[in-house]
């Protein structure tokens, strides 16, 4: 199935010299949810910004389902729901005419049926006569989200969507977009929480000045990356690491009490082959437990490999 | 064609300006009669008549003019600057809408309130200054090409400026003056030959002449002259923002 997006050599420098992107090629399938992580001003809202049309690119192409976002911008813009990063809401207008307008800007005919229904997946249908400056930060961002659904695109991007949102509604949050994905709809996201790609992402796009360093299915990033380390509790203490083990580079911790071992997640020297080395070394331990390096930590060190 | 974009931008529009409907309507009432008081009753008695109309019947379809005029440039800047100041313009760059369908909403909404804005006003006149209308039909085409002239106007203006001063400067320092110096208040015949020659500069004194034109039969250029003139000021104005869409200057980055 041909990509739903689909970025090639996409480049921006704004009038001020800045380059926020460098060329960037990216393909969005059909039904997933992506993550773009990135720190500030890495160029997530500029690649938003140019596929939805709020920002021109200096070169390069998108097409959106096969139409050029330029040529084809009716076609394109229709098929997308954008939800900004900043609060912009018309502060005195009513959550419903808020969102007539929208589905009207969007070319779509009046549905109030739609619009209740949208309301309503947002909790926000008690709400939807109260002026929006009434409403709560949190609320309003679900107003906003409200707003990109009332013209039924097939591509959601949501700019940070969880900044500034306390845990509870962050967790609503993702189970709303899940929603969303399952019946049918493409969700692009950008966040700062790593917690957030590694919970809800089906693949991961990391950006770090203005540069797109990977893009790969969640699970494969991390095992490709992701480290793991095992904790072996000695039975006996010990002073220092026999030298028959100093190939595997343990580290004595807890005075003398623990080792600990770190290995690739896809090596073949994994726990099995630890414990049978210990074996063989006739040293006795009486627990193990293992830990797996977070999407946060690959994020970090990924980031820093690429100043 | 979007048309459900241009009618979702004209009622979203319209209904902000209901919202506030008495303070829409009372500034201009409230301005206008004072001038009818001062300028017909109180000084216009001294007056003689002007191409033989009563002054302050006379100065009526100027009065209407001086209160379109700015109140349809200060809707029109305000309706679209309105979004670039609260960021929610950006659900309108992300819209399949053309600049084409943007104007005609935007644009639609602030002519139509101007044309109420000035319907009322001839009606508050009603109670100062009796007066007729010469050619009604002609005074509404005229009126309608007036205030969508003014507010691609405004519309412009609201894309240019950065602050809510400019919004408020635009109308205080460039319309009322070429609106008083357009003849409002006088003929232009009335005014030095040097004078008379600069004042066919300011395009105020082509719709003035042709407004006044409708009521009276009576004007200061030709009224053929007058519709070209504003005709040309209108593409103009067009130009000027289909330039601003299709560039982005300030506001696609």
């Amino acid at each position: 199935m041909n990509p739903i997006v689909s970025i090639r050599a996409l480049t921006k420098t704004y009038a001020s010299g800045l380059q926020a992107l460098k060329p960037i090629s990216l393909d969005i399938h059909r039904g997933e949810i992506f993550a773009m992580l990135g720190p500030n001003g890495a160029g997530k809202t500029t690649l938003i910004g140019i596929i939805c049309g709020l920002v021109r690119a200096s070169g390069g192409t998108v097409q959106v389902d096969g139409f050029d976002t330029i040529k084809d911008y009716r076609k394109t813009r229709s098929l997308i729901g954008l939800v900004p990063q900043e609060l912009h809401t018309d502060t005195f207008e009513k959550v419903i005419s808020t969102l007539r307008f929208s589905r009207g800007l969007f070319g779509l005919a009046p549905n109030d049926a739609h619009l209740d229904a949208v309301l309503k997946e947002l909790s926000l249908f008690d709400k939807r006569n109260e002026q929006i400056k009434t409403l709560s930060g949190g609320m309003k961002r679900r107003v906003l989200i409200a707003k990109a659904l009332s013209h039924e695109p097939r591509i959601l991007f949501l700019d940070e969507p969880t900044a500034g949102v306390d845990v509870e509604l962050r967790h609503d949050m993702w189970a709303m977009v899940r929603r969303l994905r399952d019946a049918g709809m493409t969700i692009f996201l950008t966040t700062h929480y790593i917690q957030e790609a590694e919970e809800m992402a089906d693949r991961i796009g990391i950006m770090n000045k203005g540069e797109l360093i990977m893009v790969e299915d969640k699970a494969v990033l991390m095992q490709k990356l992701g480290k793991k380390q095992v904790t072996l509790e000695l039975a006996q203490s010990l002073s220092t690491i026999p030298a028959s083990l100093d190939d595997l580079k343990l580290e004595l911790s807890g005075g003398g009490h623990a080792v600990t071992y770190r290995y690739e997640a896809q090596s073949a020297n994994g726990i099995a082959y630890l414990l049978r080395r210990f074996d063989e070394a006739g040293i006795a331990f009486t627990d193990l437990h293992t830990e797996q390096t977070s999407l946060e930590e690959i994020f970090v060190n990924l980031v820093r490999a690429n100043p | 064609m979007n048309v459900h974009a241009v009618r979702a931008i004209y009622w979203f529009e319209l209904s902000r300006w209901f919202r506030t409907l008495g303070q829409s309507l009372v500034t201009p009432v409230l301005t206008t009669s004072l001038y009818f008081i001062v300028f017909g009753a109180a000084i216009g008695g001294q007056m003689g008549k002007i191409d033989g109309v009563d002054y302050a019947a006379f100065i009526v379809p100027g009065l209407v003019m001086l209160a379109v005029l700015t109140e349809t440039v200060s809707n029109a800047s305000i309706g679209i600057y309105m979004p670039k100041w609260s960021g929610t313009i950006y659900e309108l760059l992300s819209a399949p809408v053309s600049f084409a369908e943007v104007i005609l909403g935007y644009v639609g909404a602030a002519a139509t309130k101007s044309f109420l804005i000035a319907g009322v006003i001839l009606l508050t006149a009603r109670l100062f200054v009796s007066y007729d209308i010469a050619y009604p039909i002609a005074m509404i085409g005229i009126l309608i090409l007036i205030t969508i002239t003014f507010a691609l106007v405004g519309f412009i203006i609201g894309l240019w400026a950065s602050s809510w001063e400019q919004i408020g400067i635009a109308p205080s320092l460039i319309l009322t003056p070429l609106t008083f110096l357009g003849g409002t208040f006088y003929a232009i015949s009335m005014l030095p030959s040097f004078w008379q020659t600069v004042a066919l500069f300011n395009p105020v004194v082509y719709l003035i002449s042709a407004f006044r034109w409708s009521f009276f039969g009576i004007a200061d250029v030709p009224v053929g002259v007058s519709l070209a003139a504003t005709a040309g000021f209108m593409a103009l104005c067009v130009a000027a923002i289909a330039y601003v869409f299709l560039t982005g200057y300030k506001i696609r980055a």
